[in-house]
């Protein structure tokens, strides 16, 4: 393991009033790997991602992109650094069609003068540039030109995946991918996930559903009381570790043996 | 999706037509009770009368309004009646001339809500011929219309002046006067003739106070409290209207004042009258809006039938409603007053 | 993933989409009804007064479509125009140059819209309450401005826009139905065709969603609100036009009005659906019923029950897409 890391913290803080959301978090993402985030709710893993995509901007700590500290003050910023988020809210425009939500915020203007003095859209280009994306990540939906909200709950997450994949250079962040999907729907996200890791874009992938996580994952990190309590592996751990990471019940060694943990209790759980 | 889409576009089409027939079948009801007989359409042989008053929540339009109905069909003329939305709605009173003269309109009877906008309008309609009078309220210049039927309105606010400085007795006046909307001519032709008759200039320092209140009940009540507030040395209030009038009331009964102070107002509505016999104010100048409206619709059938224009003003008159009268100025009792009152 | 979408959009779904068609389709049918149903409605004269009588209402609507698209609402927009026309003829009457007078007019009008949406987007306000604190202000500040009279307007410039021409001899067209028209084209191009009309719908569509989409929200929003000001003074220039006269007691239910227009047009009061040629078919409805209704010997307060409805069934028909959609 002596890869730089494509994306990292060190010592995240984030304090909402009383509530310490992230208390010196730590995290390592390392090339052309799925890394799953697992841990209990409450446990900050939507603080931990809205600092590593933007949208939250930490009290303390530090950020790295391929090992170059970063400051991100907004979604953008982190866009502009190539890593692309997948909210659990998907962050689409329903009364606007795929290839308008594909291009959302990115939109491309046609050349020469109809672009540059009157804004005019290249709404075609866009149109096919979707179809490419859409087809290359096996998505099936013909008609760039429906609007979103006439997608199944499978097809508006597959819309909201491929832009990620899209236009994530470095870095694609998703949170809960499969929590509102049906088993069918949920297996062919996962498919995606994958065909977006072996296309090279190593994937974030926040998940409660452990067998998902076993299934897909190549590193696991707990995340527990607003900090990294352990990087666990699907091939050496088995999903009972796992759970007794992020439940405080086991905790793990120096060497990476896992162990039970002393029966005491924290105080001031931050929930 | 498909058919989903298909049951959006068949009910949007559906209910707005529904809804268009529902309003005109509800509409047609009315409009076959005011022209007495056959369809909402055609019309047939019928003379059509336009009226276009300011707008169609004042009593005194409303009296006009069923006057003149009553006369069209006694007469077995039709008469459409528009109105603004709000006084000032310059706008909607244009529009109004504009569709009846589409319409076929013989002749148009308009009270103007602004008299000089809608000066262009009346000139489209005369210049096709139609004959155009002006109910209540004169426009300006007041030659842009055929013939004026209204009310004197300086006259009526001199009676009322001259009455209420009759009733003061020689008592030096402290004076409100609660006006109409800013800027109409007929609010400023009663204020000026007041000011004639009860013998102050404008500016005068025993004017205590002058508020707008758009003829409205609340609002000249609010206006008298803030002026009471502010000096309460008041014995006399001149009012536009009725309304106006009973706001002014309100405000003096609320301070207990109204006994000492003389509430003069101007219209003749049912209402008006029974306050003049209940105490409440010294006295009303009734207008005639029936005569008005009644007169107008006939020299509309008549032009209509013979191609005689009405021409100039006529005077519908103003009459001193009172049960208290003042000598040298004549006046009826409200006894007579409720017999000719209106609305 | 693959299933249940693989066909061409329908006919069905074209229609929902373009929110325009069953608004054009209403105002059809009201004109087909009115023509059957009466001698007097269909002729090229009345058909081109039917125009000219939706020209102010119509422009201020189109601001209001654009506030409305952002899940706004501008109640303070007929106000601004009537402060606009009443600072025109002011300043013209008073041996002002006119077209300076023109410009300053609109530019209040733009200023007091950056004004509302400032306020809006800085201290994050229903626009709602904004909007009717700025009509209150503004109603007043008229008011004030005016000392309680009207100005006459009779500079040519100031009314220019009610010229006329006639097409092939015989058809009577304004200036200002060409420049309606031209206002309604350019708002359907920036809307349709250019990212900040995208932005503009994915903000009134879910603010969340378009700032995590890397849209400036705020920017967006004030923007609309300049823009929505700009189309308020054009709609000044267009008032006088139509009654040259500027009068502070004028368009008191101008606000109310363009939104009937808005809403009969489809857009929807939520936000984020609609379009401004929906807007321009409801403004042309509220006039044609108007004006069928007098044809056909209906009185006016019958001619505001038959709008009411309309107003309702319009809005139940939006709610009634809207639940299937969801």
């Amino acid at each position: 393991m002596t890869e730089t890391p494509v994306l990292a913290a060190r010592g995240l803080v984030k304090r909402y009033g009383r509530v310490t959301a992230m208390d010196g978090a730590d995290f390592e993402l390392l090339p052309g790997e799925i890394l799953a985030v697992v841990g209990d709710n409450g446990a900050g893993k939507s603080t931990l991602i809205k600092a590593l995509s933007g949208a939250v901007i930490p009290d303390g700590g530090q950020i790295l992109v391929d090992g170059e500290p970063v400051r991100f003050h907004g979604p953008l910023d982190a866009r502009r650094h190539g890593i692309e988020t997948v909210y659990q809210t998907l962050a689409l425009a329903d009364a606007q069609d795929i290839a308008a939500n594909l291009f959302l915020g990115r939109e491309r203007r046609r050349g020469g003068l109809l672009g540059r003095v009157f804004r005019l859209l290249d709404s075609r280009g866009m149109r096919a540039e979707a179809e490419r994306v859409l087809d290359e990540l096996g998505i099936g939906i013909r008609s760039m030109q429906q609007p979103v909200e006439t997608l199944s709950g499978g097809q508006r997450q597959a819309v909201a995946v491929a832009r990620a994949a899209a236009f994530g250079t470095r870095v694609v962040i998703m949170d809960e991918p499969t929590a509102a999907l049906g088993v069918a729907e949920s297996a062919k996200v996962l498919d995606l996930i994958r065909r977006i890791r072996d296309r090279g874009l190593p994937v974030v992938l926040i998940s409660h559903n452990m067998p998902q996580v076993f299934d897909i994952a190549d590193r696991i990190h707990v995340h527990r009381l607003g900090r990294r309590v352990a990087v666990a592996s699907p091939r050496t751990h088995t999903m009972n570790e796992v759970v007794g990471l992020l439940t405080g019940a086991l905790r793990m060694a120096e060497d990476g043996t896992v162990e039970e943990a002393r029966p005491t209790v924290p105080a001031g759980t931050p929930e | 999706m498909g058919r989903r889409g298909h049951v959006g576009l068949a009910a949007r089409g559906l209910a707005v037509a529904a809804a268009g027939a529902l309003a005109l079948a509800a509409a047609g009801c009315t409009s076959q009770k005011v022209g007495g007989s056959d369809t909402a359409g055609g019309g047939g042989g019928k003379i059509k009368i336009g009226l276009v008053t300011k707008t169609d929540s004042n009593p005194y339009f409303v009296a006009l309004r069923e006057s003149a109905k009553a006369e069209a069909d006694k007469q077995g003329a039709e008469l459409i009646a528009l109105a603004g939305k709000f006084d000032g709605d310059n706008d909607g009173q244009v529009t109004a001339l504009e569709n009846l003269i589409q319409q076929g309109a013989k002749a148009i009877m308009v009270t103007p809500s602004n008299s000089t906008g809608v000066i262009n309008a009346i000139k489209q309609a005369r210049d096709r011929g139609i004959l155009v009078i002006a109910l209540d309220t004169a426009t300006d210049p007041e030659n842009a219309v055929d013939a004026t039927i209204a009310t004197d309105n300086v006259e009526a606010g001199r009676l009322q002046g001259q009455y209420v400085r009759a009733a003061l007795a020689g008592k030096d006046p402290h004076l409100i006067m609660l006006d109409g909307t800013p800027g109409s001519t007929v609010s400023e032709q009663r204020h000026n003739g007041f000011l004639q008759g009860i013998g102050l200039p404008a500016g005068d320092p025993r004017i205590l106070g002058a508020e707008p209140t758009n003829g409205e009940q609340n609002k000249a009540q609010q206006a008298t409290e803030n002026l009471l507030q502010r000096n309460s040395e008041v014995n006399a209030v001149y009012n536009l209207n009725e309304p106006a009038a009973r706001g002014a009331y309100a405000a003096l009964q609320g301070k207990g004042l109204a006994g000492q102070v003389v509430i003069g107002a101007i219209d003749g509505g049912c209402q008006g009258v029974q306050d003049v016999k209940d105490g409440k104010t010294a006295v009303t100048v009734m207008q005639f809006p029936k005569k008005m409206a009644a007169t107008g619709v006939d020299d509309a059938v008549e032009f209509a039938k013979t191609g005689k224009k009405p021409s100039g003003f006529t005077n519908t008159g103003a009459m001193v409603i009172t049960d208290r009268p003042m000598p040298g100025i004549d006046s009826k009792d409200t006894a007579w007053g409720l017999q000719n009152c209106w609305g | 993933m693959t299933t249940a979408a693989e066909r061409k959009p329908s006919v069905g779904e074209f229609i929902l989409r373009t929110r325009a068609v069953g608004p054009a389709l209403a105002l059809v049918v009201a004109v087909a009804l009115f023509s059957l149903t009466t001698r007097t409605f269909l002729n090229a004269d009345n058909l081109s007064l039917v125009v000219q009588q939706s020209l102010v209402v119509g422009t201020l609507a189109l601001g209001q479509t654009l506030v409305i698209l952002t899940n706004g609402i501008d109640l303070a927009n007929a106000s601004i125009a009537v402060l606009a026309t009443l600072i025109m003829a002011k300043m013209a009457l008073g041996g002002g140059s006119a077209p300076v007078a023109l410009v300053f007019g609109i530019v209040v009008a733009v200023a007091i819209g950056a004004i509302s949406g400032g306020v809006v987007t800085g201290l994050r306000l229903p626009p709602f309450i904004v909007t009717l604190g700025m009509f209150t202000i503004v109603t007043a500040a008229a008011r004030i401005y005016a000392s309680g009279q009207s100005y006459p307007v009779s500079d040519p410039l100031l009314g220019w826009l009610g010229n006329r021409q006639y097409l092939f001899g015989r058809i009577e067209v304004t200036y200002g139905m060409g420049l309606a028209l031209a206002m309604f084209l350019v708002a359907w191009y920036a809307l349709t065709k250019t990212a900040w009309g995208r932005h503009v719908y994915a903000v009134g569509n879910d603010p969340e969603a378009a700032r995590l989409s890397g849209i400036h929200v705020r920017r967006t929003v004030l923007s609309v609100y300049v823009v929505a000001g700009l189309v308020y003074g054009v709609a000044a220039w267009q008032a006088l036009g139509r009654v040259p006269n500027a009068d502070p007691n004028a368009y008191q239910l101008g606000n109310l009005d363009s939104i009937t227009a808005v809403v009969l047009g489809g857009t929807s009061l939520f936000g984020g659906r609609g379009s401004v040629l929906g807007t321009l078919v409801g403004a042309l409805i509220v006039a044609v019923l108007r004006s069928g209704l007098t044809q056909a010997g209906i009185d006016s307060l019958y001619q505001d029950v038959a709008t009411g409805i309309l107003v309702i069934v319009a809005v139940a028909v939006d709610r009634f897409a809207r639940g299937r959609q969801a």
